[in-house]
């Protein structure tokens, strides 16, 4: 059936046309329904006979790379076209709509871009545990659940590192959408995941500001401004901006990828951690950089090496996010020498699997503060010390020898009557990889798996190691 | 696995999946190995793409079977090694001739003929099968570089040629206008050959595997839905060199099924 036949009425394999929800440059979105499908749902039909190549090319991308996608932050995919006739994607529609209207009322309060920012990097991070790297972030390509949470629609930009990449070969222009483009997309190197992060900074910097840092350019050579041109800092344009804010953007806005976030993971850790981001002078800067310093990013630009190619999986792998829980009371000199030796071989594995011998792991060391239940909380000990600073205080004695390097340390003293279930819920909240504990002891010194590490391991959603200290009993 | 959303796709019900086999080399585990493991994702047709004998040990048992399922429908297209059984051929090097020579006194005469009268190419709708391209299929040109591919490409009018050859996986794709491309796949990931593309896809060799995963290699395609998966099956390679050891073939076609060279 062509594409002109579908008017409201029609049944197209089953499915019942609606009403025309959005006539696009490259594709027609149709509300459809069927039966026995109770979910709200729309077909997605190629303009046909576009002249623009990318218009097919980028729909089989879709077409290809839709389906292999699961979970909550993609729409869920119900039936295509069938090959050799009509080629269309049946798939969920997202009721909450997009970001697109939030660009009418900028500039966003700070809490609302810090929650935009979480859901939208979680939403990245799973993509990218699936192999995809979306390439086309922008407002109108983030859809919104009833419950808050970000769904990403449109693949026709994407690339799964698994399957052949038919734009790369075909368009010899860069692919992207201007004013959010990353500077490696328009040096087409379409291979890193971290161009996403790029996008999500432009996106917070325009709600933030107003502004778009890169505007929109419509020529080549202003497209490729900013692969030497910083942006103006947010906080000259917006003084409510908190400095850790304005550290987390300009890092996304980074010429270099290797200078942004490592993975999308780690940005939504800083978002949710706003007071444990680590700050340089990004955090301060009141006005771009001079010219000198432009010009010198330019010349450095443009006899720049290639970056070496690494797989989406090789880059998440060298960037995990490892929570290591020390119980600092417990602790006998033993004990901690086996639980930081356990971190250290993480660390090292961790540093191999890295060229340059260095890791963009991120550590987070937890402690909880048991509370009581029932008692108020009393932040002062017998002698009037505040407990909270003083566990800070032995917890990052614990880290100090250990040999980070590249790696990141944050240190966490979480207060919970039940410290199972707030280590559980951090390493959750906080998309850990790995959690080290230990196991605990008993009081006769035997073999044992003390209550806290026994529901740690059943319960978290990551793997565990449990830390003994060889010859304890 | 093929996802979900594509299997419902199909109103007529699910697709035909097809598994495809190149370079079996009287390699009898691995290819067993391979049925089995394409039986188990619901293939329910197959193909041949030559190369059933030379190299491994069991040429009757592979030489049989095969023509077990052409009887039952199977395409079925010649190898070089194939054809070399009734007529030798000077360009081999010394151990595929001595393996060669070997089959030739293992295979009975009808083994012989059913190997002989093989045809070079097999159609099915869209999808050309032939055993090393399509330009010139009695060349036998192992395909190296993207050129060498697109001339097959432009050669065929079938969108899809599926071949094997050179043992190791392959896909190249181009669209009319523009030169062809390289990908390596990987196994079991669904891919869709899409419409607007020519597609070259060369499997990996189940019986003598040569891109340094010893692991049988082959192929499942459902043409409906125009989705290629190339598959792996691990298999007994203990016992396949064993036998080749035993029939006193040159160690070398032992050794290499360990490392996949």
């Amino acid at each position: 059936m062509p594409t002109s036949s579908l008017v409201p009425g029609a049944i197209v394999d089953g499915f019942r046309v609606g009403t025309m929800l959005h006539a696009g440059g490259m594709a027609n979105l149709w509300e459809v329904e069927r039966e026995d499908i109770k979910t709200p749902l729309l077909m997605k039909v190629p303009i046909q006979d576009s002249s623009d190549p990318l218009t097919i090319v980028g729909f089989e991308m879709e077409q290809m790379i839709l389906p292999l996608l699961q979970g909550n932050h993609v729409p869920k995919v119900f039936a295509m076209g069938e090959f050799a006739a009509q080629p269309y994607i049946v798939m969920e529609r997202i009721t909450g709509g997009s970001l697109l209207p939030k660009l009418d009322e900028t500039p966003l309060p700070v809490e609302e871009i810090v929650a935009i920012g979480i859901k939208l990097a979680e939403a990245l991070d799973d993509i990218h545990r699936q192999h995809v790297i979306h390439f086309d972030i922008k407002p109108s390509n983030v859809m919104l659940r009833e419950d808050g949470e970000v769904v990403l629609i449109d693949f026709g930009l994407a690339r799964h590192d698994k399957l052949p990449d038919l734009l790369a070969e075909e368009f010899r222009v860069p692919i992207g959408t201007a004013p959010y483009i990353s500077p490696e997309q328009i040096k087409r190197r379409r291979n890193d995941p971290r161009s996403d992060l790029f996008a999500l900074g432009v996106l917070l910097y325009y709600l933030l500001t107003g502004h778009r840092p890169f505007g929109y350019p419509r020529s080549d050579g202003a497209l490729r401004r900013r692969l030497w041109r910083d942006p103006v800092p947010p906080r000259a344009l917006n003084p409510t901006c908190p400095a850790f804010l304005q550290e987390i953007i300009l890092r996304c806005l980074e010429t270099d990828p290797e200078a942004r976030h490592p993975t999308t993971a780690q940005l939504a850790f800083d978002l949710k951690h706003p007071e444990k981001v680590r700050l340089t002078t990004r955090a301060e800067r009141q006005h771009r950089d001079p010219w000198f310093k432009a010009l010198e990013r330019w010349y450095k630009m443009r006899f720049a090496a290639s970056p070496e190619a690494k797989t989406i999986t090789q880059r998440l792998s060298q960037a995990p996010i490892v929570m290591v829980a020390v119980d600092v009371t417990e602790g006998t000199e033993k004990f901690a020498d086996a639980q930081r030796n356990a971190v250290e071989r993480v660390l090292a594995t961790a540093s191999t699997r890295q060229s340059g011998a260095t890791s963009n792991m991120r550590l987070a060391c937890v402690n909880v503060l048991k509370t009581n239940r029932i008692a108020p909380y009393d932040p002062l000990d017998d002698e009037g010390h505040n407990i909270h600073v003083l566990r800070l205080v032995a917890l990052k004695e614990w880290a100090r020898p250990l040999p980070l390097g590249t790696a990141e340390l944050t240190i966490h003293v979480l207060e919970s009557p039940d410290p199972a279930a707030a280590l559980v819920d951090f390493a959750t909240v906080n998309q850990v990889d790995q959690i080290i504990i230990g196991a605990g002891r008993d009081s006769v010194g035997g073999p044992y798996l003390g209550p806290v590490a026994a529901r740690v391991a059943a319960e978290a959603p990551c793997t565990v190691t449990l830390v003994k200290a060889r010859g304890t009993h | 696995m093929i996802p979900r959303p594509i299997l419902i796709a199909f109103r007529n019900g699910y697709p035909v999946l097809t598994a495809i086999f190149a370079d079996i080399h009287s390699n009898r585990e691995a290819f067993d190995a391979c049925l089995a493991d394409a039986r188990r994702r619901g293939a329910e047709h197959f193909a041949f793409l030559g190369d059933l004998v030379g190299y491994g040990a069991d040429p009757g048992y592979v030489v049989d079977r095969v023509a077990e399922f052409r009887e039952a429908g199977a395409l079925v297209v010649q190898g070089n090694h194939d054809a070399a059984i009734a007529i030798p051929q000077e360009n081999m090097n010394s151990y595929a001739r001595a393996a060669l020579d070997w089959t030739r006194d293992k295979l009975n005469a009808a083994q012989k003929d059913f190997l002989a009268g093989l045809p070079l190419t097999a159609e099915s709708g869209e999808t050309l099968f032939v055993h090393a391209e399509a330009y010139n299929p009695t060349h036998w040109t192992y395909i190296s570089r993207a050129s060498e591919a697109e001339r097959s490409m432009r050669s065929t009018d079938k969108r899809v040629t599926i071949s094997g050859h050179i043992h190791r996986p392959h896909l190249y794709h181009m669209t009319p206008h523009k030169p062809s491309s390289c990908f390596v796949p990987q196994a079991d990931v669904p891919i869709l050959l899409a419409k607007s593309h020519k597609w070259h896809a060369i499997l990996g060799s189940v019986g003598q595997p040569r891109d340094e995963i010893p692991s049988a290699a082959y192929a499942i395609y459902d043409d409906r839905s125009a989705l290629l998966t190339f598959q792996r099956a691990p298999y007994d390679i203990e016992r396949a060199a064993r036998k080749i050891k035993a029939a006193g073939l040159p160690a070398i076609l032992s050794a290499r099924l360990y490392i996949g060279r």
